[in-house]
């Protein structure tokens, strides 16, 4: 019974991951960029929803939807003020400036609004608890993962379905033959960025509403932990984001059930390395070499 | 040799204002000596911003307020002139706070900071100027007294946190009769194992068990995991000495875990924000240790809580308001007694405190530097903290 409960509280926590990771993974599919400021995107969605909920007086949906639009904007730009102008350097110099960014997001926060931390109002979502044989589940995390299924087959859709997915895909192969072909790359990288900080902005809404409390450093350890998450199931590819998402949450409640709560972010982080080491293409990923 | 400058240099200062009690050595400069003996100045490095700013604004507050009342008649005709610096809630920041204080702003003494960790980061700075610290709510015995060493120049306002676990452990044992107990920690805080070690102490000294021992590290969010293990180990009753972040959140994820026993913590719970985070209902059936109630009838009480009030628009001061208040008395009252603004008179004349009457309770201190008081013991009822009982010292 133990072992159930725990692998429920390691899906909720996993849900969040993947819903974060999602954005890493698009993004890297379609620049080839490390977008280390996502974690942040997820923290400013996060705040915006705890004021669209306090201030403005708004119920989840709304909330959530507001919080998504805000963060997509705010992740175009981003892009176009400091990636674009950088498309053709090196890599290295964009993931350093990806990194600069981030910075400059958590600290310009913290210079604007102080760094005091922010708790969500406890009455946004019912928090009914059902009990199935002995195991006690939370309303709040069944939906968080509806949630971030729900917006994970949305976004297949609209890669798969759609004009737009059909040139991100396009753009993720050769994004020069993209452009021989008529398609407006720069367009697509930014609809890229938006529906990835979308994702970010509603898996900061459904943090703060499970976790409470939210702070200006909040993107930091979720964000990175979203990268793991998106390396274990392959960068790039969407449904190894959402897996891989799941099986890190699924794996640091294991630790912690094991009596190691200490080592979990420690474990985290060697699943990186041994995937970086023993299987770099990730779960999902086909084994491609890469001329250097 | 920088070091020796900075002390030579504040030690000419203090002598420039006025101080002259037959030192030796510092003998050669006089400037800033008209004007720097209307006010004494006292350094605040205290946590106004990031992870446990509630306490160190908090802490201001009521200094402030004693300060004002201070200042009314004055020491001696001088007034105290308060110099804050913000340590970002970061023993980095206040180190470099109190280097500033006691270099650039040469002043007479330093409050703060609001936690054992951040107080310690001063201690070295402190010793090597000779500029006594009082921290507020430090609570860590390792803030006065270390391997086998008194640092003399730090005090400290409240009990300590042997203390503070000795009585939830008796508290536990006699009022909530538990017999087995769980311990869960915040490995990142001095403060929370301070207080665990002495629980565990003195539980396992009044014929309870541990039955389980666990920790985090702050800033985590997700608890459940941990706390569905502390759940199927059963125990009656779980010690949490952590700060309200984390607190707030493991007590509402364990209720939502179907953890309905007593949790109880120290003072580091004391903050709104707990309630805000972990809810009203969620934190039912938890306990507090901490160093004073607004809700005590005793009058010395009733008085600061009326004159806050007054001043801070009908706010009711926490625990920290009122060691922020006492803080500012305890200085004040050795100020006077050493008759001069020389730290190291000052320092002697807070050792020799004695029956000094303030809102936390009646103190002496004792010669690691700790006071000897009495402490209380708080219920949250629908998300208000309720005067349960005062537990005096042996």
């Amino acid at each position: 019974m133990e072992l159930i409960q725990q692998l429920i509280n390691g899906v909720s926590l996993g849900s969040i991951y993947a819903l974060i990771a999602l954005g890493y993974t698009m993004v890297y599919g379609i620049v080839k960029l490390i977008n280390f400021a996502h974690g942040d995107v997820f923290m400013v969605g996060s705040f915006v929803g705890f004021y669209s909920i306090t201030v403005l007086d708004l119920s989840f949906v709304p909330a959530l939807l507001i919080s998504m639009t805000v963060c997509a904007l705010f992740g175009v730009l981003i892009e176009r003020i400091a990636y674009k102008p950088l498309r053709n350097a090196t890599r290295i110099a964009a993931l350093i400036t990806a990194i600069g960014v981030s910075l400059l997001i958590e600290y310009g926060f913290i210079y604007v609004r102080g760094a005091q931390p922010e708790a969500y109002p406890s009455d946004v979502l019912p928090t009914d608890k059902f009990n199935i044989f002995g195991v006690s589940i939370n309303s709040q995390s069944v939906l968080i993962f509806g949630v971030a299924v729900v917006l994970m087959i949305i976004l297949q859709i609209i890669v798969h379905k759609t004009k737009i997915g059909k040139a991100m895909r396009a753009v993720s192969f050769d994004a020069d033959a993209a452009k021989l072909m008529g398609i407006n790359v720069n367009n697509t990288i930014s609809a890229t960025f938006a529906i990835g900080s979308a994702l970010a902005g509603a898996a900061g809404v459904i943090f703060g509403i499970y976790y409470i409390k939210i702070e200006p450093l909040m993107g930091v350890l979720p964000g990175l932990k979203a990268f793991v998450a998106a390396v274990l199931g392959g960068i790039g590819i969407i449904p190894g984001a959402m897996v891989g998402g799941l099986l890190l949450g699924v794996i640091e409640a294991l630790v912690s059930a094991a009596g190691y709560s200490l080592w979990r972010d420690a474990v985290a982080f060697i699943v990186l390395i041994l995937i970086l080491i023993f299987m770099p293409q990730g779960l999902f990923g086909k084994n491609k070499k890469e001329k250097v | 040799m920088k070091k020796k400058k900075l002390a030579g240099a504040f030690l000419s200062l203090t002598l420039a204002a006025g101080v002259l009690a037959g030192c030796s050595g510092g003998s050669g400069s006089s400037e800033k000596s008209s004007g720097e003996g209307e006010t004494i100045k006292i350094g605040v490095n205290l946590e106004l911003s990031g992870g446990v700013a509630s306490y160190g604004q908090s802490i201001a507050e009521g200094l402030e307020l004693a300060t004002a009342e201070i200042n009314k008649e004055g020491i001696d005709g001088k007034k105290i002139k308060l110099i804050k610096v913000d340590n970002k809630s970061e023993a980095s920041e206040a180190t470099s706070g109190a280097i500033k204080l006691t270099s650039q702003d040469q002043v007479t003494a330093i409050v703060g900071a609001a936690t054992s960790t951040n107080t310690i980061a001063q201690v070295q700075i402190a010793q090597d100027n000779k500029v006594p610290v009082i921290s507020p709510s430090g609570t860590s015995p390792e803030i006065t007294y270390k391997d086998d060493k008194l640092n003399d120049y730090i005090f400290r306002t409240s009990f300590i946190d042997p203390f503070q676990g000795t009585v939830a452990a008796n508290f536990a044992t006699s009022e909530v009769k538990a017999k087995s107990a769980a311990i869960y920690i915040d490995s990142a805080s001095d403060y929370s194992k301070g207080l665990a070690a002495a629980f565990k102490e003195q539980f396992i000294a009044n014929g309870g068990k541990i039955v389980r021992e666990e920790a985090y590290i702050a800033k985590d969010t997700d608890f459940r995991s941990t706390l569905t293990r502390l759940k199927s180990a059963k125990p009656d009753f779980i010690f949490l000495p952590g700060y309200y972040e984390e607190a707030g959140l493991i007590v509402k994820q364990a209720r939502e875990t179907g953890l309905d026993v007593p949790f109880m913590g120290g003072d580091g719970w004391d903050s709104p924000k707990l309630i805000e985070i972990a809810g009203a209902k969620a934190l039912n059936n938890t306990f507090i240790t901490n160093h004073y109630s607004s809700g005590d009838p005793d009058e010395k009480i009733q008085n600061f809580v009326s004159a806050f009030k007054a001043k801070y628009k009908d706010k009711s001061p926490d625990a920290f308001n009122a060691l922020g208040y006492d803080t500012g008395y305890y200085l004040a009252d050795a100020i006077k007694r050493a008759g001069s603004t020389d730290s190291e008179k000052i320092k002697d004349a807070l050792e020799k405190t004695k029956d000094l009457e303030l809102v936390t309770g009646t103190f002496t201190l004792d010669e690691k530097h700790n006071p000897i008081k009495s402490a209380t013991i708080l219920e949250f009822k629908d998300g208000k903290q309720v005067f349960n009982t005062k537990i005096n010292p042996e």
